[in-house]
């Protein structure tokens, strides 16, 4: 039995999410490979090589790699695949776009989005939003599974020193082609790995109210997410999204703002160990899932929050 | 151009799923099932397609028990022009799906397949990738902007990072999310006239298909419920809690 782990990364480096599914990997099987698909991308091959629960890391550079285009990933993971029991990526929009081609290539029923590794062939999963866990049995022959990376811790980063094997890429696809990518820039943490997220929902009014967010953002050193409905009413753009069809997350301390809490947003964060919702409306179903719950004009509470903030001697980074 | 709309019934998004007692499932009788709802969105772009002249047909599909069908009325209603119901008992696992999807794509010869990018039962998001690998077509999910070209889509793609824009030449698979526009509702004329429109069905089995769960369900529980909380007074009070008593500040 060995896994094979599609690595996700943006041809500089890993991207974070793969630590996570590595730690993921190697509960199913210790003997861990990883597979680089990249154009010029040496250096995330050697810092594959430095995870130490990796055993080998398979390298194939083309520049049909550079954008990371699921029809020319297949057809080089499938070539690869004969020497693995288990495919494995991340659950997020990369795997969740990847994943579903191979299995079916492989004729494989898959397992999506784990949260917990039982055995090698059973899993734990969450269904309708999160509000059942499901425990599954794969009874194929080779498993492909996708894995929510905030259910797992991350992989240490370095101290291996992993084979890194050079192979071929697979066939180029000619019906799908890059255009262009808008990437968000920012200096904040991640969404997805923050230990600290303040989000905002319907109750934020406009765009330009969002800045109430960002500055406690700002002094919290936090993430900024939104509800959908803050998405849908372009409030904020969707790599903010919180919920059911956006992001999971998973930090420390979740501060819901105006955000009334529908089962779709739940299912994106009511893991967060330490939950906040500030909500005028005292019946909002956030409340339900909140450790701290403040019934508040989140336009009197904000500018108290952060003034308070300024007020303490530390916070934590 | 032709388009082939899959759609599913599933659960209300609006009810709150309950744990069966014996762990075999969810709690289905007397809940209010509807049409998947990114599946809604994907109607909804085929038919401004259609009505902005270049498709000529939409055939909504849906696959599943008898009470099914009542998805594809509805799609009917709002703008398809003949349904398919391939009918199956049972959980019909995406792998499964995107075979009988084949065989009828095979049969109807689509320039497009659409559906919703993810179930919100199963929250599996598969069966549009699966069909496109399985016909070796180019697949174009979590679209929130579709712009019709002569011989190809530039499709936008909601991704983790932002937007991503891909050009797949036609035919293709464009799984869509919910962005992409407002599914409208079915005026009672329509719903009316749906009823005359032709539904055809078809018994799963006829298709050659192995529609047999490789997927065991072992048992289906309760998430962990969350220790109850309490409210705060005051800003003041809150900030101190976080400090002081969770520390995560």
């Amino acid at each position: 039995m060995s896994v094979l782990l599609i690595a996700e990364h943006n041809n500089k480096e890993l991207r974070p999410f793969t630590y996570n599914a590595v730690s993921a990997a190697s509960k199913i099987d210790e003997d861990l490979h990883i597979l680089i698909l990249g154009n010029k991308s040496e250096a995330v091959a050697k810092s594959a090589s430095e995870i130490p629960n990796v055993k080998k890391v398979i390298h194939i550079d083309n520049e049909i790699y550079e954008n990371f285009i699921a029809e020319n990933y297949s057809s080089a993971i499938i070539k690869n695949a004969d020497a693995y029991s288990h495919i494995v990526c991340s659950a997020n929009t990369f795997g969740k776009n990847l994943m579903p081609r191979i299995a079916a290539l492989l004729d494989t029923s898959q397992v999506s989005d784990i949260i917990k590794v039982i055995s090698a062939d059973t899993f734990l999963r969450p269904i309708y939003a999160g509000n059942a866990f499901a425990t599954v049995k794969s009874n194929d022959k080779k498993k492909c599974i996708t894995i929510r990376p905030t259910s797992f811790e991350p992989a240490p980063a370095s101290g291996g020193s992993a084979e890194i094997v050079k192979s071929e890429p697979g066939e180029a696809f000619k019906n799908s082609k890059f255009v262009k990518r808008e990437e968000i820039k920012s200096d904040r943490p991640e969404l997805g790995t923050a230990r600290i997220v303040i989000s905002g929902g319907r109750g934020m009014q406009n765009s330009e109210n969002f800045k109430l967010i960002t500055a406690i953002a700002d002094k919290l050193n936090a993430a900024i997410g939104a509800s959908r409905a803050a998405v849908d009413a372009g409030y904020i753009t969707n790599d903010h999204q919180v919920g059911q069809t956006g992001k999971v997350v998973v930090p420390d301390l979740y501060i819901a703002v105006g955000i009334s809490g529908a089962i779709q947003h739940l299912a994106g964060m009511k893991e967060s160990k330490i939950i906040v919702a500030i909500n005028k409306d005292g019946e909002a179903p956030i409340f339900s899932v909140a450790d701290y719950g403040l019934e508040a004009d989140l336009f009197e509470a904000l500018p108290q929050f952060l003034e308070e903030l300024n007020k303490l001697n530390s916070i934590q980074k | 151009m032709k388009i082939l709309v899959a759609v599913k019934r599933v659960i209300d998004y609006n009810v709150q799923v309950r744990v069966k007692e014996d762990g075999t499932g969810v709690v289905t009788d007397n809940v209010k099932m509807s049409t998947n709802p990114p599946d809604d969105n994907a109607v909804e772009e085929a038919v401004k397609i259609k009505e902005s002249g270049k498709a000529k047909e939409i055939v909504a599909i849906t696959i599943g028990e008898e009470k099914a069908q009542e998805t594809v009325r509805k799609a009917l209603a709002v703008g398809a022009d003949r349904g398919i119901h391939v009918k199956v008992d049972g959980v019909v696992e995406p792998l499964a799906v995107s075979k009988i999807l084949q065989k009828i794509v095979d049969k109807e010869k689509p320039d497009l397949v659409f559906m919703g990018k993810q179930a919100i039962d199963d929250d599996c998001n598969q069966t549009g990738q699966m069909l496109a690998a399985l016909l070796n077509w180019p697949q174009a999910t979590f679209a929130s902007k579709i712009n019709v070209k002569d011989s190809s889509l530039e499709v936008t793609r909601e991704v983790d990072e932002g937007l991503e824009t891909i050009e797949v030449n036609i035919p293709a698979i464009v799984t869509c999310d919910l962005r992409l526009n407002e599914p409208r509702y079915a005026s009672l004329p329509n719903i009316m006239k749906a009823k005359k429109k032709p539904l055809e069905q078809i018994n799963a089995s006829d298709l050659g298909v192995d529609t047999k769960a490789r997927i065991e369900q072992i048992k289906v529980e309760e998430p962990p419920k969350r220790k109850a909380g309490i409210k705060v007074a005051n800003v003041s009070e809150l900030v101190q809690k976080l400090k002081n008593e969770a520390k995560v500040i």
